[in-house]
């Protein structure tokens, strides 16, 4: 992938000597991370470093307890803070995908993808429709559209996940470990759309084990472990030449085996 | 060429059959009842015993019972079933002390409320539709029960403002300009009004509706007073008890401690103690000339009871639902209405359907107890039948038909759980 020059692109997340903890145990210590508009990260470490709690608190999920966390929506800066207001218009910008799929069972595809434009932007009902008619075409799976969650596979489940965060033209997608629920046959499906969607310029912020995915989309790969950013570096550099101890242990474990 | 059709046969060979003695009545019946001796002897045994008892049933039901009769000593001559007692007084039974001239009055509120129950029940019914459903059906039952009613007009005006406002606040951004303007016409009509009759310039006038002579609710009795006692407490109940469930999860301690408070104090007491309390005890705490209705009073409580236990059902299919169902509605943006509105109940209600058509069925016989505050309740009206000296000595008889009427309400209720339990996991099961 052809590197992309970001340094005039505006700064859409920044994160500023973020701090939380689970009751005594410190999560996120000090985390410091800008994102340019158009960037897409990659974030890895070992389970339990705080990777996914840290995306959890871009679009608060999860609510940090120091520091500061500011999300660009429309060129407007918003902090995320107790007000709901705040929290509202940066979950309508940002999209999010699930290890668990999360679908709700209750409705059909379309249902599940129409519900929050119709809700939350106002849409009429005949244009979240079409919309979410061509994202199904996108993801590949428009004659599921009647369908209900639970009889599509998993592979399918989740790229109806991408396609109902993406139905509320966000500007920013959040992935928690999007293909590790997932069988193996199913995640090469799942990755060639989110690959689509990097390619159109979506801010992306992911958090995954799948290392050629980063290594051909990401601008740059984060190495988390206990809960702190240990090396952050464009992908060719992480991969050949890691800086730090943990992240070669890491690496050689995960590319190993 | 030759080959492929020959090898077709093999491969599209009928599927093989089970062998036929395991299969059809008797190789069921070989299965599941003489698979041993000590099988078959049980399963002769228990055959006897039940056509014993059927016969004896039969018997004394039918082949010597007595359905004429003049009096209960007509019936001591026979020593089957005295089902003239039921001939005698099954109106009673029904109406209560209703004015017998009248009685047609309670039989169509009751058909009136049955068919409110059966349209309500159709899943296609629930939207708007429900509101009109109930509005005609109560207007109709009421009337019919009460023969007069005066409907106030600040009422009318009241609702149209409440119409109005939700209409508004609920479509403003999705209605076309004449939706939305009708919606603001209806506000501001209700607003003038009340308005209007605050400062006094309106007098206060009711729209009478008195096709018939008036029975008050003291002579109400018999299976419209279950019905209306079990309709609308429950209905009332239902969200009620909702609410209280959602109130118990709030993150705000106020809220939440009012709900627990609530849910547990009512769950603590019989219900007996609180019919009892709204009979007696209320009347003494409200200022001297005020007074409600003991037939609304009784229903007030049970409603609060009701809802303390649906609640308690409620929150159970709440806790069900996986995180994920609430996280992935928090990311999209829903607000906390749109989230439990869309995502949060249905799916919650779908879990408990079962537990909650129990407790539905729990308090239509319940409704039973209002016998303690004096109120003549269906079983209460039966009980009354049998203080007749002339039909005295036969209780079974009685008993057994109002268990039947009990049964048909009750068992209605356990197939329709079942029947909206399947309805609503259409689809969703692979």
């Amino acid at each position: 992938m052809a590197v992309r020059d970001l340094n005039g692109a505006p700064t859409v997340i920044d994160l500023d000597q973020v701090n939380k903890w689970f009751g005594q145990f410190h999560v996120l210590t000090d985390i410091n991370l800008q994102v340019k508009q158009s960037e897409k990260i990659v974030i890895c470490g070992p389970s339990g470093s705080g990777k996914s709690t840290l995306i959890r608190c871009i679009n608060r999920l999860e609510e940090h307890q120091a520091g500061s966390i500011i999300v660009s929506v429309d060129g407007k800066r918003i902090e995320l803070t107790n007000d709901v207001k705040n929290v509202e218009a940066i979950r309508k910008e940002v999209g999010m995908v699930f290890q668990s799929f999360n679908l709700f069972p209750h409705l059909t595809i379309l249902d599940n993808l129409t519900l929050a434009p119709i809700w939350v932007k106002k849409m009429p009902k005949k244009e979240a429709d079409d919309i979410a008619m061509s994202l199904l075409k996108r993801v590949r799976i428009p004659e599921q559209a009647l369908k209900y969650p639970g009889q599509l596979s998993g592979g399918q489940q989740q790229r109806v996940a991408i396609a109902r965060a993406l139905c509320m033209r966000p500007q920013i997608m959040l992935f928690d470990e999007p293909t590790s629920a997932l069988d193996p046959e199913m995640v090469k499906e799942v990755l060639d759309v989110m690959i689509e969607l990097a390619n159109e310029g979506m801010t992306m912020l992911v958090v995954t084990h799948e290392m050629g995915f980063a290594r051909s989309v990401a601008d740059r790969v984060i190495f988390m472990d206990r809960g702190e950013i240990v090396e952050q570096a464009p992908p060719k550099e992480f991969f050949a030449n890691p800086r730090n101890e943990r992240t070669r242990m890491f690496l050689s474990q995960i590319l190993h085996h | 060429m030759s080959q492929a059709t020959e090898a077709g046969p093999a491969t599209t060979q009928p599927a093989r059959l089970p062998p036929t003695l395991d299969t059809g009545a008797i190789g069921w019946m070989r299965k599941n009842l003489f698979s041993s001796v000590g099988n078959s002897i049980t399963t002769i045994l228990v055959v006897a015993f039940i056509v014993w008892i059927l016969s004896w049933f039969v018997d004394w039901a039918l082949l010597q019972a007595t359905f004429q009769a003049e009096s209960g000593k007509d019936c001591a001559k026979s020593h089957g079933a005295c089902w003239a007692l039921i001939g005698e007084k099954y109106r009673y039974i029904f109406f209560g002390s209703f004015p017998y001239e009248q009685h047609w009055r309670p039989l169509f509120a009751i058909i009136t409320m049955i068919a409110m129950l059966l349209l309500s029940s159709d899943r296609r019914m629930w939207n708007w539709r429900l509101a009109i459903i109930w509005t005609v059906g109560s207007f109709i039952t009421f009337v019919l029960m009460f023969g007069e009613i005066f409907i106030p007009v600040t009422l009318i005006f009241v609702l149209a403002l409440i119409a109005g406002l939700a209409g508004y606040l609920i479509r403003r951004k999705v209605a076309e300009s004449g939706e939305r303007i009708a919606y603001v016409a209806l506000a501001g009509l209700g607003i003038a009004y009340v308005l209007l009759r605050l400062i006094g310039v309106l007098p206060s006038v009711s729209i009478p509706v008195t096709p018939f002579s008036y029975v008050e609710t003291g002579n109400w009795g018999g299976l419209a007073v279950t019905m209306i006692v079990a309709t609308y407490g429950l209905a009332a109940a239902f969200p009620y008890g909702i609410l209280l469930a959602l109130g118990r999860r709030s993150k705000l301690p106020l809220i939440r401690g009012l709900c627990i408070g609530f849910i547990e104090l009512i769950r603590g007491v019989p219900l007996i103690s609180l019919l009892i309390m709204a009979s007696v005890m209320l009347p003494l705490f409200l200022p001297a000339g005020m007074n409600f209705d003991k037939l609304l009073r009784a229903q007030v409580a049970v409603i609060l009871f009701a809802g303390a236990y649906i609640a308690e059902i409620v929150r159970g299919g709440l806790q069900s639902l996986p995180k994920g169902q609430f996280e992935a509605a928090d990311a999209m943006g829903l607000n906390y209405a749109q989230k439990t509105a869309f995502i949060v109940l249905p799916q919650a209600l779908r879990v408990v359907i079962p537990p909650l058509i129990n407790t539905f069925i729990g308090f239509f016989k319940d409704t039973s107890l209002l016998l303690i505050i004096g109120i003549f309740d269906f079983l209460s009206t039966a009980n009354q039948a049998l203080v007749d000296p002339v039909w005295t000595g036969y209780p079974g008889e009685v008993y057994l038909f109002a268990a039947a009427v009990y049964f048909c309400f009750c068992y209605s209720m356990s197939r329709y759980s079942k029947y909206l339990e399947r309805e609503l996991n259409k689809g969703t099961q692979r």
